[in-house]
């Protein structure tokens, strides 16, 4: 592989530059959600407001993207010690998981339309689908990362080096951060 | 290439940096070679920050000529609206409609509406934003706080190519039978938002969609790479007291972006789901043709929230390259440290976060809460403080101070003083009660045109004008470069210093025609007289380019390193900087950027040690 500028070593950072990149780049992703539940709130306040209750199976979800998220950690912790078998088993898992979530959430639209709440009844329920509509998308990104980690995983022989964990700290960060942003939408949208 | 020494004779600034410098074993990677192999890596698919900071210019200058070739077509519209514009026939096509008695020309009412969206849309976003930011961030981020590129080479050539995806979607709705999107560069609901409002809410709001989505996707690419490489490239010894004014701009500006821009991107989902799906955010109560639609429930105020929410902050991600750049400038020209140079980066944090608490300045008239308002008009007059501690520290720094007059400081100059005509007439659009008259008249569009148009074009000039020698190592002509100027300035102030009255007396922005209104047929001559300014303003900006492109190859040579004998580190590069921006060691940094005039030397550059029992500002 050619060698890139950031590879040159920068000894007085603490943090590598492309994790710090991922973190101001997580922030401005935050930026867009944080625009849509401000605009869910004011909308919200101008009446005309249908009010009804998730559907259950959204708590399925959450509980699953955060076990996804504690497997991913485990299988970078297990990667870190050397152990092959535990890290690319939880990998699995934690791709799985992530499948999994998407599945529970298309289940989750699937209720509301049953509830009696498709798109285009009230703005209250079309927030909902777009927000989490997007929500997914991002979590689609980060199942695509998980897939190129899982290529690298039994692709290549195992052996634990710096580039190989950075790029698993970049995907271990992302993935993280869309559990972070889907509780935080759970949170906000069952309030 | 890039692995040996350069044979010719060292000067001191070499000799410091192989002595002081720091060794990151950068040229023994070999990539200087491996790096621009070819025409395609070199020129196109480039990763190197100098080579994309060209693109974004040159693409910018493209931009620039269509959007100003569009305001002169409807400029001719304002300005003569009996006279025939057959003759545009060849270009326009069916937008000019002939009439078949007397063949007289007249300009398509829908195209007109076209045209100032694109004028509007293409100058924001693509010129001052892109081509000034993407410019000047990309080209002096690395060079002045001692990097060998930006952190991320990759993301960087992305965000150019995503910029340049952006403009061709729009090129594109150029073409489009409907016409491209007409509704105003702020697109707002019902007319974004509804497909069969108006014959370019169609297909042509689609592709401005697009469009702006992947200029977004450009911006946030850029900004990240920009806020980590000025975070953590910096060379040993710049802290962030040492870091030049020009930096700590391009910085905020990124974090600027980086926080706004998203928020554009959920109010743009949301107007897409309502032309697409059907839903009602911003929709309610609407009759087309007398018949009424089912969307209701929605509030085309939210979009304006969500618009303005990024579109003030966006305006100051606009003027705040600028006010770097022209910070800079000033301070070499005049041969003088800036004046309060603390004082400017708080100013410019004091902006920056004062940027996102005054949106809705742009909506006193929409029927928001007149409370809430005024929380509203107190930020917003807030904001002027810092903007008077800049221009009072620029007016500082030129005082007293052994001025060189050439384009670069004439142009930042004329930036000063365009920034002081436009900021004030900010303080009367603030004040909510004045806002009722002036709101939506030329009143507005006078006061951006000249504290965010003109002035930023004004910085870029000057950007231009200044670092062209470390873009081509060449200059540009200085004759025309003034002529350029003193015509700009002269012409600018005759453009818009008119249009405030206009705007006092009630003219509204965005109608096709005035001379059929009685109480404002009188501006005709006014009208006129703006139109033939703004054609001769443009002529001055066609020699500019004329300049600009002639000079890269037949422009005088640059035959030392440091022609503006300037601090930073930028001039310690080799005249012609390769890949990786020095060749030995990266220079290492002594001392804060702005020591001029010190202790009888003219200037002591940033890589310079102390000397035994020196003060150093920083
Ligand atoms: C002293 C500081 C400033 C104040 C108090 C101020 C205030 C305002 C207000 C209240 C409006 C809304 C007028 C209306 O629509 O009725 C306005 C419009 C605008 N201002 Fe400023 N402004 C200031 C500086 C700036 C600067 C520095 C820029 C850009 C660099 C800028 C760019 C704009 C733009 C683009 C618009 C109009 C947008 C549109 O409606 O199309 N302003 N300003
Ligand atoms: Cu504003």
């Amino acid at each position: 592989m050619a060698i890139t500028v950031s590879d040159t070593t920068y000894t007085r950072n603490k943090i590598h530059p492309k994790k710090f990149a991922l973190w101001v780049a997580c922030g401005s992703m935050l930026m867009m959600f944080a625009g849509l539940s401000s605009a869910y709130m004011v909308r919200e306040a101008a009446g005309n407001w249908l009010e009804f209750r998730l559907p259950q199976v959204f708590n399925l979800s959450t509980i699953i993207i955060l076990l996804s998220s504690a497997a991913l950690h485990f299988s970078f912790f297990q990667f870190k010690r050397g152990n092959e078998r535990n890290y690319k088993l939880f990998l699995v898992l934690a791709l799985l998981l992530g499948f999994g979530f998407i599945v529970t959430q298309y289940q989750g639209w699937l209720a509301m339309v049953e509830m009696g709440v498709p798109l285009k009844t009230n703005p209250s329920g079309d927030f909902i689908y777009v927000i989490s509509g997007i929500h997914a998308a991002h979590v689609l990104g980060g199942i695509g990362t998980l897939i190129v980690a899982l290529i690298h995983a039994f692709a290549l022989p195992f052996q634990v080096t710096p580039g190989r964990k950075l790029r698993f700290e970049l995907t271990l960060t992302f993935w993280h951060f869309v559990d972070f942003l889907w509780i935080y939408l759970f949170v906000f949208l069952s309030m | 290439m890039a692995t040996t020494v350069n044979p010719t004779i060292k000067d001191k600034d070499d000799l410091l940096i192989e002595d002081l410098g720091y060794d990151d074993h950068f040229h023994e990677h070999h990539d200087g070679d491996k790096y621009q192999s070819s025409f395609i890596t070199t020129y196109i698919f480039s990763q190197d920050h100098k080579m994309i900071a060209k693109q974004f210019l040159i693409t910018g200058m493209f931009w620039a000529i269509i959007g100003a070739l569009m305001s002169l077509v409807f400029r001719l519209q304002l300005g003569f609206p009996d006279d025939s514009l057959a003759w545009l026939k060849p270009v326009l096509g069916k937008w000019i409609q002939l009439n078949a008695e007397t063949g007289m020309g007249t300009l398509a009412p829908e195209f007109y509406y076209a045209l100032v969206t694109m004028h509007g849309t293409i100058i924001v976003f693509f010129v001052l934003t892109a081509g000034l930011s993407g410019t000047f961030s990309n080209l002096l981020i690395p060079l002045q706080v001692g990097a060998r590129d930006m952190a991320s080479p990759l993301l960087n050539m992305l965000s150019y190519w995503f910029f340049f995806l952006a403009g061709v979607v729009m090129f594109a709705s150029l073409f489009l039978s409907t016409g491209p999107f007409a509704g105003g560069w702020t697109a707002y609901p019902p007319l974004s938002a509804l497909p069969q409002a108006s014959s370019g809410s169609g297909a042509g709001m689609t592709l401005w969609v697009v469009s702006l989505v992947f200029f977004v996707v450009s911006v946030l690419l850029g900004g990240v790479n920009y806020i980590t490489t000025v975070l953590n490239l910096r060379t040993k010894g710049m802290s962030m007291w040492r870091l030049p004014l020009t930096i700590w701009a391009f910085f905020i500006t990124a974090i600027i972006g980086l926080l706004s821009f998203p928020v554009l991107v959920s109010g743009l989902l949301l107007i897409m789901f309502d032309r697409g799906l059907g839903t009602s955010f911003y929709l309610s109560e609407i009759f087309i043709g007398g018949q009424a639609l089912d969307h209701v429930g929605g509030s085309p105020i939210l979009y304006q929230h969500l618009f303005w929410f990024l579109g003030h902050p966006e305006v100051y991600i606009i003027i705040l390259p600028a006010m770097g750049i022209v910070s800079e400038v000033l301070s070499v020209h005049a041969r003088k440290p800036i004046f309060g140079y603390k004082a400017m980066v708080f100013s410019i944090l004091a902006i920056a976060f004062l940027s996102f608490i005054v949106w809705a300045h742009h909506m006193f008239m929409s029927g928001v809460n007149p409370f809430i308002s005024n929380f509203f008009v107190v930020f917003t007059l807030i904001i002027a403080v810092p903007s008077a501690v800049k221009v009072f520290n620029w007016i500082a720094t030129l005082y007293g101070g052994n001025i060189r007059f050439n384009s670069a400081s004439l142009f930042s100059i004329g930036f000063v003083s365009l920034f002081i005509s436009g900021g004030l007439t900010g303080i009367f659009l603030g004040n909510s009660a004045l806002d009722i008259q002036l709101h939506d008249t030329y009143f507005v569009v006078a006061h951006f045109h000249i504290v965010m148009g003109v002035a930023a074009f004004f910085g870029m000039f000057a950007g231009i004008y200044h670092w062209y020698p470390k873009m081509f190592g060449r200059f540009m002509n200085e004759t025309l470069g003034r002529i350029h100027f003193w015509g700009t300035i002269a012409g600018s102030y005759a453009i818009f210093w008119p249009m405030h009255y206009l705007g006092m007396a009630g003219v509204p922005r965005r109608y096709y025609r005035f001379d059929t209104f009685d109480s404002f047929s009188h501006f005709t001559d006014m009208n006129q007289f703006i139109t033939i300014a703004a054609i001769v303003v443009f002529a001055l900006q066609v020699l500019f380019v004329i300049n600009f492109f002639y000079s890269i190859w037949y422009g005088k040579k640059m035959t030392v390193k440091n022609p503006w004998q300037a601090t930073t580190l930028e001039w310690t590069t080799p005249i012609n900087v390769g890949h990786g921006n020095w060749e030995g060691n990266i220079p290492t940094v002594q001392r804060w950027a702005y020591d001029y005039g010190k202790d009888g030397h003219d200037f002591i550059s940033q890589i310079e040690p102390l000397k035994e029992g020196e003060q150093t500002a920083h």
